[in-house]
This record gives structure tokens, C-alpha cells and sequence, in this order.
């Protein structure tokens, strides 16, 4: 398995200025010293809830913001900041669809417009299937053919080009946003939270294409989502975020079959189970892994006033990690 | 403990859409006990939430068409004028909606917010103080004094639904009516409601009609599951025979497209296709055949029967194609016939 990307030590902090000269007086730690490393052809999910840091690492990563400190290769190129990321056209090789397919796609711009608009800026790949890193074409009967392939692919009608993004369903939005992350032949493509505003019958359909997308052309995802279900079922490799750090990685069997930190019990016994005859029994469960988590907080986080700050990672295996007090274990 | 506490006779619902009269409910009977929870399920446009605001009496009676029967604790709803309907809602029914947001006032208190709805029900309402309070308290919030001087905007989203619950209770409802409460909710903070919501249940004894889409939600909380389709009941039964004996073609798709019950190396069932819009929903056929693409015309615009099959106890289901359905390629896991 080769590395796509690797984010060494990534802090994202945002100031807060107060007093009469603006003064910075602290720091929002939205993301605070987390590394991970994505595979190529692999999907990495990103667990937490809201406002744990996830859609920050997936911003930084493709490019949106910029981070405090650490460091993010890909490919063994350092790209840590945007301007980095600018000088070797990072973007036609990482790519993002996001949660509200709404408002990710402008509304005044047809179809066409909008999948053409990255084959504009980085051109039109020789050939498609991530890696291809050979020549690429600005000619115009070249992307028009590209984002028709394109619409195939996700499964829309050539008609779409000349439709707007009000006329289509939210899961067929959702498939306009991923044939647009799709267009320039990205070996990465960050989904921040790409099913949670479908149906689950077209969630489905999202998934599955996401899956085929990526066997067929060996894209590795970074999956932001809160929804366990989803994650077990898209993920090799999860990272459980909060208040900012890491607080367990593993891969998917690590963390759904041998959870060690006390909020990834948590998380995981919240997940309601679709059988029925159990529910009594995981009410108790959600329970005890409350009192426990109560109970036991200290061996888990510091706690710095009213925040609550996890350990390091510590190895319990190869692939294991865990956020927990020195001398445990 | 038996008693139906809301009753729906035949309930349609048609909206007047370019002047012509389109129908967005067809034809839904469900009952709901005291002490139960009904749950709703179906895709958005399913109908779900039109049912719910039928109940509540929020169409707009120009531009809607409500006909059948609604009856809470025996009183009949339908044909109330928007005074006489004030009698019910949110004094004898309650709602929680799904974006607390949106739905409490950005600049009043939650403690005013709160004596507001008891108030307005009943101008003399005495210790308003202590009964507000004591809301909060019943629906887990540890400091009800400080909370009651918050704003909206300084709660969390899970507290904010605590207090969204805390209004819905406030005059001590017959039936509450939560509309997707867990949707907009981390999965921890939806286990604490729906928790808070099975309580609720056994605590006041009241009726509770649940709408969802999550299949995990209604497994955790229902007592009876009634699922929909283009405004259509297609199959009713009590939760755990649902899940373990799916008769409808819906409900098994439904089933088979969750992630949470599908291994990952399989691939989850897509469902083909949409709801079909209003004017086109023929509810003398069965709609959902429609969107599996291996039947033959003649399964799929076959004429149904208007009432649902009992096929045991306390299961209803609609159509024919359910005896012979199956899907083309694997058995279902866990479901097979």
C-alpha cells in the first residue's frame, strides 16, 4: 500500500481578539496536533461530532484554509499551505464534494457550466483513472465531450448540460457534485458529510457509486460523517475526532469490534440497532457507558477549566491507537 | 391503557395546485393508544408530515382539501374552524419539530418562551415560575434556573430540542407529534432524546406519532410502524414483527438499502427512480412498483384493492405483489422469505 497523503502534527487555531487593541488574548483549537495518513485507493473516515474539528481537516486538506502548524504531504510533496498547493496544481488531484448539494452548486450556471468549470482551470485528462498525470487538453470539443462522459458516469441524461441545478432532485444534485469533483481525474476527493441530506434510498445509490468510483478508478476518499452506520459500511481506516484531537484510530474492525477509549464506546453505543428484540438491552448499555464515561474521564482527558483535552496517542497495535493516560493500558 | 387516544378514519388530503385539485394523501386510517409510539416512515414526499399537519390543523383550508375523519380522545377535527382548533393544538397536542432552530424565537428567553405557550392556553396559570422549571427539569436540563435566562442561540442543538420538547409538554398533551426530532441531532445526543422520548411515553401517558426516515429510530423507540408511500400506508405491523417478517416490497427495499444492515462487502439496494409528483400518483395501483425495474407491466399497473391485506396479527400490507416479489440477485440477508 503506498501513502496518498500524510498530515504530520496539523494544528488549525482561530484567534480570538479581544480588549482595545485587538489584541489576540487565545485560541479556538479547532483541530489540535492531529497526523493521519491516507492510502491510495483507500477510504479514511473521519468520525466526531459537530464541531469536533472533522470539516476542518477536510478544508485544510483541499485547500480552503490554511493551517497554524504542521505539516501535509502528498505524493511526497509538501503542500502544507494553499500557495504551496496553488504552485503544482493540487487541485486537479483533490477534489471535494460537500454535504448541501444546494448551495455547492451555483444556481444561475447550467450543468454543463458547472462540471466544465474545473476542466477549464486544469484541462482535460488523457486519460481517465487516478494517477494518469500525462498531457492535458484545453480544447473546448474535449471538455464538452468530458462532461458528457462525465454525466454518464454518474448516471444523468446528456439533456442535464443545459439544466439547472433547481430542476434536479437532491440525490441527482449529489451526483452532479460528485461528477464535478470527478472531472479532473482526482486521486483524492474529500466527502464531508455526502449522504446526510438524502433519502435512504438514494443515499444508497450515492454510496454505491462511491464505492464503484473508486474501484474503477482507485480514488481514495477522506469520509467526513457523523453517522457510524454509514461510516462502517464505507471505511478501511477511521479516525474518532473530539473537541479537536484524535481520540482513537484504527481500522474499521479496530474501532467497531475493539473500541478502547471511553467517547468511542460511547459513540458507538448510541447507534441505534435495527433489532428490535435488543433495544432494551442497549438502552442499559448507553447507560453504563455513560456512568462510565463519568466515571472515568480523568484516565482519558485532561482537563484544562472546562475543557477537556484527550492524551496523546498511544499504540496498543499496528493499526491501533488510543488517546489514554501514560502508565494505563 | 387501551384507549385510542387519536383515531384516523380514511383521511385524503388534496392540495389545489394551477386551480386543480391534487392528491397528496390517499385514503390513511392509523390509531394511536395512550402509551404508544406510531411511527411514520417513508421517503420525503411519502406523505408523512402532511398527515402530521392534517392532525394539527395547519393546511391552509383554502388551498386544501381535508377529508375523512380525525379523532382525538373522540372529538372529531376535521371541519374545526382555526378558533375551535386552538382547543387542541398544543394544549391537548404537542409538537416537536425537527429544527429547533428555526422554530424557537431568536430574541425571547426559554423561560418566556415556555410560560408563553402555558399562558396563552390559560391566562391565569398559577406558579408559572416553578411549573417552567419543572418542564425543564422532567426533560433532563440539570440547571433549569440559568436555562430558563438563556437565549436560544446559547444552547446547544440538543438542548435546544430539550426545550422544543419542554414546550410540547407544557399543558400536559394527550398526543405529542415529533416531526424528524432526532434528524438535525449527533448520534449521542439522539440516543439521549429518543431516551428522553421513550420516558416521556411511559411517564405521561400519552400518545406519541413519530416521523422519521430512520429505520435505527424507529427500531430504538416504536411500539407499532406504519410505512409509506406516496401517500399510502403500504404496510402496518407492531415493530418487531416489521423488522422480522417485511412483507412489502417498500419495506424490504427500505431494509436492504440501510448501511448499518448490510455487511461491507456487499452492495446496498438502490432504489430506482423518485416519489412520483402529486399528479401522477394513480392510488388505485400500487406506486412503488414503479421503481423496481425487473417487473412486468402488468405486475406494476395492476388494479389494487383499496383496503390493506391482513396478513396476521395486527399486519397489514397493500397490493398483491408482495406474495411474489423478489429481488433479482442475492437473498436478502437476515430477511429471507
Amino acid at each position: 500500500m503506498s501513502e496518498l497523503v500524510k498530515i504530520e502534527n496539523l494544528k488549525v487555531y482561530y484567534p480570538i481578539k479581544s480588549g482595545f487593541f485587538d489584541r489576540v488574548t487565545d485560541n479556538v483549537k479547532a483541530v489540535d496536533d492531529v497526523s493521519l495518513t491516507i492510502e491510495t485507493g483507500k477510504t479514511y473516515g473521519l468520525v466526531g461530532e459537530s464541531g469536533s474539528g472533522k470539516t476542518t481537516i477536510g478544508k485544510v486538506l483541499v485547500g480552503l484554509e490554511n493551517p497554524t502548524s504542521g505539516k501535509i504531504s502528498f505524493e511526497g510533496q509538501v503542500v502544507t499551505t494553499i500557495k504551496q498547493k496553488k504552485a503544482i496544481n493540487y487541485n486537479k488531484d483533490v477534489q471535494m464534494i460537500f454535504q448541501d448539494s444546494q448551495s455547492s452548486l451555483n444556481p444561475r450556471k447550467t450543468i454543463g457550466d458547472i462540471i466544465s468549470e474545473p476542466l477549464r482551470s486544469f484541462g482535460v485528462p488523457g486519460k481517465i483513472g487516478a494517477g494518469y498525470d500525462g498531457q492535458r487538453s484545453f480544447e473546448q470539443d474535449k471538455i464538452n465531450a468530458r462532461v458528457l462522459e462525465l454525466l454518464d458516469i454518474v448516471g444523468l441524461p446528456a439533456r442535464t448540460v443545459t439544466q439547472y441545478p433547481f430542476q434536479f432532485s437532491g440525490g441527482q444534485r449529489q451526483r452532479i457534485g460528485v461528477a464535478r469533483a470527478l472531472a479532473t481525474n482526482p486521486k483524492l476527493i474529500v466527502a464531508d458529510e455526502p449522504v446526510s441530506a438524502l433519502d435512504l434510498s438514494v443515499q444508497a445509490q450515492v454510496l454505491n457509486f462511491m464505492k464503484k468510483i473508486q474501484r474503477d478508478y482507485n480514488i481514495s476518499f477522506l469520509f467526513i460523517s457523523h453517522d457510524l452506520g454509514v461510516v462502517r459500511y464505507m471505511t478501511d481506516n477511521i479516525a474518532i475526532m473530539h473537541n479537536g484531537r484524535f481520540v482513537e484510530i484504527g481500522t474499521t474492525e479496530d474501532i467497531f469490534d475493539n473500541a478502547k477509549h471511553i467517547f468511542t464506546k460511547r459513540l458507538l453505543s448510541a447507534i441505534p440497532s435495527l433489532d428490535v428484540k435488543k433495544r432494551e438491552e442497549n438502552r442499559a448499555e448507553r447507560k453504563r457507558v455513560e456512568r462510565e464515561f463519568v466515571q472515568y474521564k480523568n484516565d482519558y482527558y485532561q482537563q484544562i477549566g472546562s475543557y477537556m483535552r484527550a492524551y496523546d496517542l498511544e499504540s496498543i497495535s499496528e493499526t491501533h491507537f488510543v488517546a489514554i493516560k501514560k502508565g494505563e493500558n | 391503557m387501551n384507549e385510542k387516544i387519536l383515531d384516523s378514519k380514511n383521511v385524503s388530503v388534496s392540495f389545489r395546485i394551477n386551480g386543480e385539485l391534487q392528491t397528496a394523501l390517499h385514503k390513511i386510517s392509523v390509531s394511536i393508544k395512550r402509551g404508544e409510539v406510531l411511527a411514520l416512515v417513508g421517503e420525503s414526499g411519502s406523505g408523512k408530515s402532511t398527515l402530521a399537519m392534517s392532525i394539527m390543523g395547519l393546511h391552509n383550508a383554502e388551498q386544501t382539501e381535508v377529508t375523512g375523519s380525525i379523532t382525538l380522545d373522540g372529538h372529531e377535527l376535521i371541519g374545526l374552524t382555526e378558533r375551535q382548533f386552538d382547543q387542541y393544538r398544543g394544549v391537548r397536542v404537542g409538537m416537536i419539530f425537527q429544527d429547533p432552530l428555526s422554530s424557537l424565537n431568536p430574541l425571547m428567553k426559554i423561560g418566556e418562551q415556555i410560560s408563553e405557550a402555558i399562558v396563552v392556553h390559560d391566562k391565569n396559570a398559577p406558579n408559572l415560575k416553578g411549573h417552567v422549571q419543572r418542564l425543564l427539569t422532567d426533560v433532563g436540563i440539570i440547571n433549569p434556573k440559568r436555562v430558563a435566562q438563556q437565549y436560544p442561540h446559547e444552547l446547544s442543538g440538543g438542548m435546544r430540542q430539550r426545550v422544543m420538547i419542554a414546550i410540547a409538554l407544557s399543558n400536559e398533551p394527550d398526543l405529542i407529534i415529533a416531526d424528524e426530532p432526532t434528524t438535525a441531532l449527533d448520534a449521542t445526543i439522539q440516543a439521549q432524546i429518543l431516551d428522553l422520548i421513550k420516558e416521556i411515553q411511559l411517564k405521561k401517558n400519552a400518545g406519541i406519532l413519530l416521523i422519521t426516515h430512520d429505520l435505527g429510530v424507529v427500531a430504538e423507540t416504536a411500539d407499532t410502524v406504519a410505512v409509506m408511500y406516496a401517500g399510502q400506508i403500504v404496510e402496518q405491523a407492531d415493530v418487531e414483527e416489521l423488522f422480522a417478517n417485511p412483507k412489502h416490497p417498500y419495506t424490504r427495499s427500505l431494509l436492504r438499502a440501510d448501511p448499518s444492515n448490510v455487511s461491507p462487502g456487499e452492495e446496498l439496494y438502490a432504489i430506482s427512480g423518485t416519489v412520483p409528483a402529486l399528479k401522477d400518483m394513480d392510488h388505485s395501483k400500487d406506486l412503488f412498483l414503479q421503481r423496481i425495474p425487473w417487473l412486468s407491466d402488468d405486475v406494476v399497473n395492476a388494479t389494487i384493492d383499496e383496503e390493506l391485506e391482513v396478513v396476521g396479527d395486527n399486519h397489514f400490507v397493500r397490493g398483491n405483489a408482495w406474495k411474489t416479489f423478489e429481488f433479482l440477485d442475492v437473498t436478502e440477508k437476515g430477511h429471507a422469505k
